[in-house]
């Protein structure tokens, strides 16, 4: 049926956010706690470095999950939204001082600007993640229903807090991993193992918190817990649990670039396997799949704007990540661009 | 803008107020980037273009630089745009709940070609020193007609709550029987797209042919300040006149389809034929006009090209069904405004166009350039007037003839709208302070390459500390064993 493929679609770009977004929110944690202006400064730098090309893109997949929402399940994001006001705002205010103060901070000169900008984007890449988990808890443990008002009770519960906490550590793991690959991809070897090790902390802790959420879930998502323990769940909990162990076998060894998949590979499968949890349900247990999708020529509608999306978009999408591994996205600076002209045997008149 | 919406029907819900004003604050302050976004990447490569056509490296140098402004402004773009899709939720829940099936689809081709540029920004923006310039170029190609589709999907969601169509209402009053294909060629969303497109492209044009202009009436005449201007310059010239045949079709299209915003825009009372054109003034809530300037049967004449065009007067339908007098007021305004700075663009272009056919040069006048400093705002100021235009003009509908705004606002109190807006404002100030504060030192730093440069001092790499500018190299530390070559300016201690 249509809704379900389209509701798996949304589960998949769910996944794609919490990976892409989740390795750039992540960068932001290591960014907050990589201490003083003095000692934090390498590791700052190949934070910028290595998210500058990329880190927008990330974030669009998150208009992508709110379209198919409310184009998909209308009646689902009038829910989500209206219940989970005060986190989603949160969240969404957090992006902008994210944005802004990632972008601004290498703008500014002195130290104070720096450190005003650079607190901001590492704070609040700290503060989004957090209420995005707890929104996504609050739905999980089924407290959110069609016509439920906004209220503390939606969003700050025991399955929303260890949400919030499991999406701070996940980001936290998927940003040093790949931040410890980008250290050897730009020749920083103390920072390979700055962040190699950062990463084996973070996936430590993720394990402990994936162990709490199944028992918080337990009485406090009974549907989701289920889910988890019987059928497809289970199989991407196992997943999960597999990658988590080959990924921690992977940090303990010279670092080669498998780590990266196995460590998506755990964020990935934990994801899908909340999403097979909750089936039928987009809310458990009040609004089920079938029942919040919208008109179904929308939907077949949809789908093909999906196909089209994935055939134009994900070669692009390939292209950069190639281009931006193989080293070959680097901009020209003013100098380079003079002294090509005067090799041809033009000068740079005026200016 | 504001004062609109301090209008409201006595019976209104208390946080359609801030909820209102949160909305229009944050579309206004995002629509500033629009043209930038939709525009730059098009006259950028026509630069580009020019660049290895002509192997001119000072166009390579301008078509790199505003590359650069594009990144920082499509980031900044990318923030509010993505406010804005949180705030259909936080605000018009009821709207999306209602009708997102309907409509929504047009954000879903929007989400991806959105999601195209960006990649393509990034690669465009990254890919000046290692790619080869032709395979460059060729990647930046695609960004126009990205752009070009993101502005589809937006422009097919509001022409649709225009002039809504493509669905049926069952007894209970939803939409079934949905057909997209209505949905989303309704019949405003022709003339409004052009009509959208061409503005981009005119108002892009305007604004960076400005910051060349103003270098020009403060000496600066080498062949950098004269090309950064003439292509920018050309391209909102040719814009400027077909706009005019564009506007002038559009306001005929909302005639015919929606002659309640019609009249608001024109403040027509009473229905009639022989009506008179007002320029400015003010209705009142009898139908008294006060001010303004009167013009007997033009109206009628725009409208039908005949003055026995009979006019649908704001009287027509139910005082609950139309904008109220100030509203309209303000539809009216903003609309005489964007047509008086329109009007005046066009004398501008033809000024531009007659000195460059008969001479083949730059208008020498003082006051050609100092127009042309002011073309950019004045045109920024036109965009928001047709946004205004639009958008009050369909009060009190939020889906025209289909739902009220007041249905479809959220539940939340509005306490807590009001410090969200204010928290908002103040966010917003910062970031595009700061956004303003970028492009401010990027001009700074690259007026001091072009110095040193002429200086035959060696440059060091000028933007290695702009958001978008080259990478720096690693800070020099015991433990780093390489230290690229180009990175001289990266002892700027970041914390």
């Amino acid at each position: 049926m249509t809704a379900d493929l389209i509701a798996f679609v949304l589960l998949l770009a769910v996944t794609a956010y919490t990976c892409a977004g989740g390795t750039d929110y992540g960068a932001g944690f290591w960014d907050l706690t990589s201490g003083g202006a003095e000692r934090g400064k390498r590791p700052r730098w190949l934070i910028d470095h290595a998210m500058a090309p990329v880190w927008e893109v990330n974030n669009v997949w998150l208009i992508f999950i709110f379209v198919i929402m409310w184009t998909g399940f209308p009646v689902f994001f009038q829910t989500v939204f209206s219940a989970m006001w005060v986190p989603l705002a949160l969240a969404a205010v957090g992006m902008v001082l994210r944005g802004a103060g990632f972008a601004f901070r290498k703008a500014s000169r002195r130290i104070a600007g720096q450190r005003l900008f650079g607190t901001l984007f590492a704070v609040s890449s700290l503060v989004t993640p957090f209420f995005l988990g707890a929104a996504a808890g609050g739905i999980a443990s089924g407290r959110v229903a069609l016509g439920t008002e906004a209220s503390a009770r939606a969003w700050s519960n025991p399955t929303s807090l260890v949400f919030g906490l499991l999406a701070i550590a996940t980001t936290a793991f998927l940003g040093a991993v790949f931040l410890s690959g980008d250290a050897r991809r730009f020749d920083a070897p103390d920072l390979v193992d700055h962040f190699r090790g950062r990463a084996l902390g973070a996936l430590a802790v993720v394990a402990v918190l994936a162990v709490v959420a199944l028992f918080v879930t337990r009485t406090d998502a009974p549907h989701v817990w289920h889910g988890l323990t019987h059928g497809m769940g289970l199989v991407f909990v196992l997943l999960a649990a597999a990658a988590t162990f080959a990924t921690a076998w992977l940090l303990l060894r010279p670092p080669g670039t498998w780590v990266r998949v196995t460590a998506v590979g755990v964020v990935a499968a934990a994801v899908l396997a909340w999403g097979m949890a909750q089936r039928p349900y987009l809310i458990p247990t009040s609004l089920t799949v079938a029942e919040a999708a919208g008109a179904p020529s929308t939907l077949t509608w949809l789908a093909f704007v999906t196909l089209v999306a994935l055939v134009i978009v994900a070669p692009a999408v390939a292209l950069l990540y190639w281009l931006d591994t193989h080293g070959e996205l680097e901009s020209l600076t003013d100098a380079d661009l003079r002294r090509g002209g005067t090799e041809r045997g033009e000068s740079a008149d005026g200016s | 803008m504001h004062t609109t919406v301090l209008l409201l029907a006595a019976d209104a819900p208390a946080q359609l107020l801030p909820a209102r004003q949160l909305m229009a604050f944050t579309l206004a302050s995002h629509i500033i980037l629009v043209p930038m976004g939709v525009a730059l990447p098009f006259i950028t490569l026509l630069m580009h273009y020019r660049g290895i056509r002509r192997n001119d490296p000072t166009a390579l140098l301008l078509a790199r630089r505003w590359s650069a402004v594009m990144a920082v402004q499509f980031a900044v773009g990318v923030v509010t745009g993505t406010v804005l899709s949180f705030e259909f939720g936080l605000l018009w829940p009821g709207l999306m709940g209602k009708w997102g099936d309907v409509f929504g689809i047009g954000f879903g081709v929007e989400a991806w070609a959105f999601f195209l540029e960006a990649v393509l920004i990034a690669v465009y923006l990254y890919g000046w020193r290692r790619l080869k310039p032709r395979t460059h170029f060729l990647l930046g190609l695609p960004l126009p007609a990205a752009a070009l589709m993101g502005a589809f999907g937006i422009l097919a969601a509001n022409s649709w709550m225009n002039t809504p169509r493509g669905f049926t209402l069952d007894s209970a009053g939803n939409p079934v029987d949905v057909n997209i294909w209505k949905a989303i060629f309704t019949p405003m969303f022709g003339p409004q797209y052009w009509h959208f497109v061409v503005a981009m492209l005119l108002t892009a044009g305007y604004v960076v042919a400005g910051v060349y202009a103003v270098g020009w009436l403060r000496g600066r005449r080498d062949h950098y300040h004269r090309l950064g201007f003439t292509v920018p310059f050309t391209v909102a010239a040719i814009a400027t006149p077909i706009q005019f045949f564009l506007g002038d079709s559009i306001a005929r299209q909302v005639f015919q389809k929606q002659p309640v915003k019609f009249a608001a825009m024109e403040i027509v009372w009473e229905t009639d034929t022989h009506m008179p054109e007002y320029l400015f003034g003010r209705l009142h809530p009898d139908g008294t006009i006060s001010g303004g300037i009167k013009i007997p049967q033009l109206d009628s004449i725009l409208a039908g090209f005949s003055p026995d065009t009979k006019v649908m007067g704001l009287t027509a339908v139910p005082e609950s069904d139309r904008p109220n007098a100030t509203q309209a007021t303000i539809a009216h305004w903003a609309f005489d405004l964007m047509v008086v700075i329109g009007s005046v663009l066009v004398l501008l272009a033809l000024w531009y166009a007659v000195v460059w056919l008969r001479h083949r040069r730059l208008p020498a006048s003082k006051w050609f350039w100092r127009s042309a400093a002011c073309a950019g705002v004045a045109s920024v100021v036109a965009v928001e007037c047709g946004w205004v235009t639009t958008e009050v003009g369909r009060q009190p509908w939020i889906v025209y003839q289909n739902m009220r705004v007041a249905e479809a606002v959220t539940a939340t109190r509005s306490t807590t709208l009001w410090i969200m807006f204010g928290l908002v404002i103040v966010v917003y100030v910062f970031v595009f302070g700061a956004f303003l504060a970028v492009l401010l030192k990027m001009r700074t730093r690259w007026r001091l390459a072009d110095a040193q440069q002429e200086a035959g001092s060696p440059v060091e790499a000028p933007e290695a500390d702009t958001p978008y500018g080259p990478r720096s190299s690693v800070p020099s530390s015991s433990a780093s064993s390489s230290t690229p070559s180009s990175g001289s300016s990266s002892g700027d201690g970041r914390p």
